[in-house]
């Protein structure tokens, strides 16, 4: 139920890749309002000419994670009560990712990582031959399951805080489709892969903090991704399927 | 492969770190005298093994970790970081070693 008498007070940073502040906003406090719908709100009833990215507003697209009260958040399937401080909350671009205006950064360094990463299926196989039997219940399944929700929102390429030191490390979200590869048994480009994760900047320079696995929104669990990446480049390191006539 | 080095390096390193430290607690008891500490060590191939060991992995150890602080914080890059990295390894070893020659073989 809509009561007026509420209101929001949002701190919303506006700027553009030479820098910016912080602007204040007064906002309808209502029962049901996520961060996207205040957002929504400010630009459709303060300033039109805030920017900032969404599509599908229900939590499967991944383009509106924005820094909401300093934590990467999917601002469409975040409720304000949820988040707001004594009804004020502070909303910012993500982190790690170079701001186009306002709240919409430049998602295109975090995809070429998934490239990087060898997050593409390389096919053993076509539609002529027969279809690979893969028990869901095999460990390798399970394994590539439990990571291949991510729909690239980034939150974790945000939390994360060797990203944040490194900016040629591949990330999680990128580590992570990588792992769900390395267990997909169609899969035909496993030591090229393990060869690149295993690389400088990719698993091994992950430090366990965890903040990709504890701000996921969709609760997956990169840092075990990771963890099975350094397990599996390792013991193929160590029984000589890491070089390169390996294949 | 560094992280590899850095790992089997760490799982030398724990069990000798517990051996010395509970040999630190043994070994002044009757006082801390270089001579006492001196007649057991001169001449023993276990502690020159012991010690040996202790300092290869370290200066493996310490090397690569000091290089991943100079790759995130101090931003070093290509051939600086590695000439700083061999630097520290070389010299925990070059030392190292000299502390334990004067110890058991001197």
């Amino acid at each position: 139920m809509r009561d007026n008498s509420r209101q929001l007070e949002v701190r919303v940073w506006r700027g553009d890749p030479s820098g910016g502040r912080h602007i204040d906003y007064r906002v309808p406090e209502l029962d049901n309002q996520t961060v996207l719908d205040v957002v929504t709100w400010i630009q459709r009833n303060s300033d039109p000419s805030l920017s900032y990215r969404f599509a599908c507003r229900v939590g499967m697209c991944g383009s509106c994670a924005m820094t909401v009260n300093g934590v990467p958040r999917w601002t469409c399937r975040t409720h304000v009560r949820k988040v707001a401080q004594d009804s004020a909350l502070t909303v910012e671009p993500l982190r790690n990712l170079p701001v186009i205006k306002d709240l919409a950064c430049d998602m295109s360094g975090f995809f070429d990582k998934w490239d990087r990463a060898m997050g593409r299926f390389h096919a053993t196989a076509n539609r002529y031959d027969a279809i690979a039997a893969i028990s869901p219940d095999s460990d390798r399944r399970r394994e590539a399951d439990a990571g291949i929700e991510c729909i690239n929102c980034a939150v974790c390429y945000a939390a994360c805080d060797v990203v944040a030191l490194r900016t040629d490390y591949l990330g999680p979200a990128a580590l992570n489709r990588a792992w769900t590869l390395v267990n997909d048994a169609r899969d035909g480009a496993q030591s090229a892969r393990l060869r690149t994760v295993a690389s400088d900047a990719g698993c091994h320079s992950c430090h366990s903090h965890q903040s990709c696995s504890t701000w996921c929104p969709n609760e997956l669990n990169p840092t075990a991704s990771i963890a099975g990446l350094k397990r599996t480049s390792s013991i193929a390191a160590l029984t000589g399927k890491l070089s390169r006539n390996a294949g | 492969m560094l992280y590899l080095a850095q790992r089997i390096s760490a799982m030398i390193l724990a069990p000798l770190v517990l051996v010395h430290l509970v040999l630190i607690v043994y070994a002044i008891q009757g006082g801390l005298d270089a001579a006492e500490i001196l007649t057991r060590t001169r001449g023993s191939v276990i502690w020159g093994t012991f010690y040996g060991l202790f300092v290869v992995a370290v200066s493996v150890h310490a090397a690569i970790g000091l290089r991943t602080i100079g790759q995130e914080w101090l931003r070093l890059k290509g051939g600086v970081l590695d000439a700083l990295a061999l630097s520290a390894g070389l010299g925990l070893l070059v030392l190292g070693t000299r502390a334990v020659y004067a110890v058991v073989a001197a």
